[in-house]
């Protein structure tokens, strides 16, 4: 564990935490989904550096490419109108209870770091980083594989259906 | 490896999502709350694979394929109520309330 991979584990971490907190304090949506982009981001350097380049890569494509694009053609498709008129916070009562659940959920998850967990080392590199990835999905785990292009056939028709114009409402 | 570490900063994503989830009440936004926990819960499944082997990267795909197919369904039902109310606004939503 040396010093520099010490140091980029935490940078990318407090990136990540910190564009995080910039995210859901955002009031435009544009901006949020700008922050998210960050988020995911430095979560790809995380997965880097946790050795899985290949989950990294998939990550920057599918998430921050496509994902996100999606999420930022819906708000320029819907016109909203200026960020002081968006609806922002629910009453306060709901953010208080709010604030309650976030720190419970927090201690509890926190309770979890408790136990030690093993140290492992960096693997050595590898020339072919996508082969052991492919061979297990396509093996052990080729059933959740084939159910979820049928979950994808299934959304997109679904999509399609909620998003047409009806004739008469 | 810092494993530990790793869930730490899953789980402050996660609860960043939640209160986030929780508080907010434009429903696009609300979305993308879902998609940081999604993102968290990537995190430690990418860390538990450096314990368990790689069974923890091809969850993290089938993952983000379900959050794809989550984006666009939410999206296309987040049209069709700015189509009938003319907001995203979360309290329009009361109809099933009376």
């Amino acid at each position: 564990m040396t010093p520099f991979y010490r140091f980029q584990f935490y940078l990318f971490a407090l990136m990540a935490i910190g564009a995080a907190l910039l995210f859901v304090t955002r009031k435009s949506p544009v901006s949020a989904a700008l922050w998210l982009v960050n988020v995911m981001f430095a979560l790809s350097g995380l997965y880097v550096m946790l050795d899985a380049p290949f989950v990294a890569a998939v990550q920057v494509l599918v998430y921050a490419g496509a994902i996100m694009v999606v999420f930022v053609f819906v708000v320029m498709l819907l016109n909203l109108g200026r960020p002081d008129q968006l609806p922002d916070l629910r009453e306060a009562g709901a953010r208080i209870g709010a604030g309650v659940i976030g720190v419970v959920l927090l201690a509890n998850l926190l309770a979890v770091r408790r136990e030690t967990f093993p140290v492992v080392e960096l693997a050595p590199p590898i020339d072919n980083v996508v082969l052991p990835v492919a061979e297990s999905l396509f093996t052990e785990y080729l059933l959740a594989f084939e159910l979820t292009s049928i979950v994808l056939l299934v959304a997109i028709v679904g999509a399609v259906v909620l998003a047409k114009k009806r004739a008469t409402v | 490896m810092m494993i530990g570490d790793a869930l730490i900063v899953s789980a402050i994503l996660f609860t960043i999502g939640v209160v986030g989830v929780l508080t907010r009440r434009n429903a696009i936004i609300l979305f993308m709350c879902v998609e940081l926990m999604l993102n968290a819960v990537n995190l430690s499944f990418v860390a538990f694979a450096k314990l368990h082997g790689v069974g923890g990267h091809v969850f993290v795909i089938i993952v983000m394929t379900i959050a794809a197919a989550e984006a666009a369904v939410g999206l296309a039902i987040v049209i069709s109520v700015f189509r009938h109310f003319g907001a995203v606004d979360l309290q329009n939503l009361k109809l099933l309330r009376r």
